[in-house]
């Protein structure tokens, strides 16, 4: 019985960790305006350029919106989650909150929600001016599971490799270089999910499956893997 | 089981003053030393910064560690406050290893480095409050108010961090390195950026620290200040301990002297 209390007081004190660095992390972008602003114009500015230099008609806006619509998601989180461990960086990688007995995967799930969060707000914006842009058929409430679960997918990769990253000189260049081989199945499943909902078609594989399988995958590795590649 | 193993085994993973008041009794009562080090070797690459360092610090006791710049006493202290990890030999704090109980070890250690390790874009009580939930302090908002004043910083806990001087910015890390009570302190050249008011502050927190018999291992170019806040005088060269004396039987000629030899 005692043994359950600790594991339940541990537990509590683990997500208290985890609502702090969140909260934290929150508060100090809302501060700084270093990551919102940036990676929602970003992604509105590459939705605004794909639809100008696409010839989009009729018979091939399905082809290319969803493709345009992802790009702009990857790129903007690329450019955003970066930062989001900037501020951690200023003072030697993470020391702050190494210093602090804190289990390292708080850290890590206080990191990735708080990323969640951050491409979230840019998709809301992002998503109306999408539909509109490219006019296509689609409900945004249908594509949020899709973009949900892929966001998460790509949240979860880049999160972690922006670790691993910070402790290089060449992190602009490394960061997407270690990600994108990583998170091709995820963009692949995601894209073809959006055209589905888009145009309907018979005989597709699970492509929402895939995408949650990957996201449980790789969940699952950077959760374990995150205390070694944090610490020296 | 070792004596060691058998204090480690009982510091089950809580920090409620209870846990620190019984630790604090089953290590003093056990004479298990503050600090335990024995071999250590730590390399960045290929190049060694700590060559077989063996040092003890007794509970409730200071010691001072001199050595020219590049000597490996702030990374000496990253390796005791858990940011690096040694590269050989064993280092215990209170009898808990550095490695295998590093969350507990980060419980009794409280650091003050260059770094004052604070957020720019966080208040100073925002700071502290923050701290306060990652080492579970009780009664955080109260503990990092009553840290506030005690180092002059009552009327700036509204300020953003990233907005005060140097000065000040190193007062609120000193409140954040003492916040969780720590059984042991850390200072990287805690002096610096400190005005008198500030030192005399900081001097008064010490001296609190050391009266409740927990123990203090910093660095410092003073060698004034080594010797008034120093029980023991260590002198780091290389990577190794080269010189250790009682501060009580040294004069200031003698010590600036020894160290000139060092340094050289």
């Amino acid at each position: 019985m005692r043994a359950v209390r600790e594991v339940g007081a541990d537990a509590c004190i683990f997500f208290i960790q985890v609502g702090a660095i969140l909260w934290k992390d929150i508060r100090y972008e809302l501060r700084s305006k270093q990551t919102w602003l940036g990676m929602g114009m970003f992604a509105l500015l590459v939705l605004v350029i794909f639809n100008f230099t696409f010839d989009l008609r009729v018979d091939n806006k399905v082809a290319v919106a969803p493709g345009a619509l992802w790009v702009a998601f990857i790129f903007a989180s690329l450019l955003g989650l970066s930062r989001t461990l900037a501020a951690e960086r200023e003072q030697g990688p993470m020391d702050r909150l190494l210093l602090c007995p804190v289990d390292r995967k708080a850290i890590y799930l206080a990191k990735l929600l708080g990323n969640l969060l951050f491409i979230a707000v840019v998709e809301i914006v992002a998503l109306p001016v999408f539909v509109a842009l490219f006019d296509v058929p689609i409900f945004i409430g249908q594509l949020l599971p899709v973009v949900l679960l892929g966001t998460l997918g790509i949240a979860t990769i880049i999160t972690l490799f922006s670790v691993i990253a910070a402790t290089t000189r060449a992190r602009e260049l490394l960061l997407p270089l270690l990600v994108f081989p990583l998170i091709v199945p995820i963009v692949i499943g995601a894209v073809r999910m959006t055209q589905l909902l888009m145009a309907p078609a018979a005989n597709e594989p699970p492509w929402l499956g895939l995408i949650i399988a990957f996201d449980v995958i790789f969940l699952s590795i950077s959760m374990l893997v995150f205390q070694y590649v944090v610490e020296e | 089981m070792s004596r060691q193993t058998a204090v480690g085994a009982g510091f089950i993973a809580s920090n409620t003053m209870v846990d620190t008041v019984s630790r604090r009794e089953a290590s003093e009562a056990m004479q298990i030393p503050a600090v335990e080090i024995h071999n250590l070797k730590k390399s960045y690459g290929l190049k060694p910064v700590l060559r077989r360092i063996d040092l003890t610090l007794q509970q409730g006791k200071r010691m001072a560690l001199l050595g020219a710049n590049g000597a490996g006493k702030t990374t000496l202290l990253r390796i005791l406050a858990g940011l690096a990890k040694p590269g050989a030999g064993t280092t215990a704090v209170e009898g808990l290893d550095i490695v295998r109980d590093a969350q507990l070890v980060r419980r009794i250690v409280g650091f003050v480095a260059h770094q004052p390790y604070l957020y720019e874009e966080l208040t100073a009580l925002e700071n502290l409050l923050f701290f306060g939930r990652m080492y579970n302090v009780e009664h955080a908002k109260e503990r990092a108010h009553e840290l506030l004043r005690r180092v002059g910083m009552e009327r700036r806990v509204q300020e953003r961090v990233g907005t005060l001087s140097r000065g000040q910015v190193q007062r609120i890390a000193w409140a954040r390195a003492l916040l969780h009570s720590p059984r042991l302190l850390l200072l990287d050249e805690p002096d610096t950026g400190l005005d008198q008011e500030g030192a005399e502050l900081i001097e008064a927190l010490l001296a609190e620290h050391t009266m409740r018999g927990d123990s203090i291992l910093f660095t410092t170019h003073q060698l004034e200040r080594a010797l008034q806040l120093g029980d023991t005088i260590s002198m780091l060269s290389g990577g190794r301990i080269v010189y250790q004396q009682e501060a009580s039987t040294l004069l200031l000629d003698e010590l600036r002297q020894k160290y000139q030899e060092v340094v050289r």
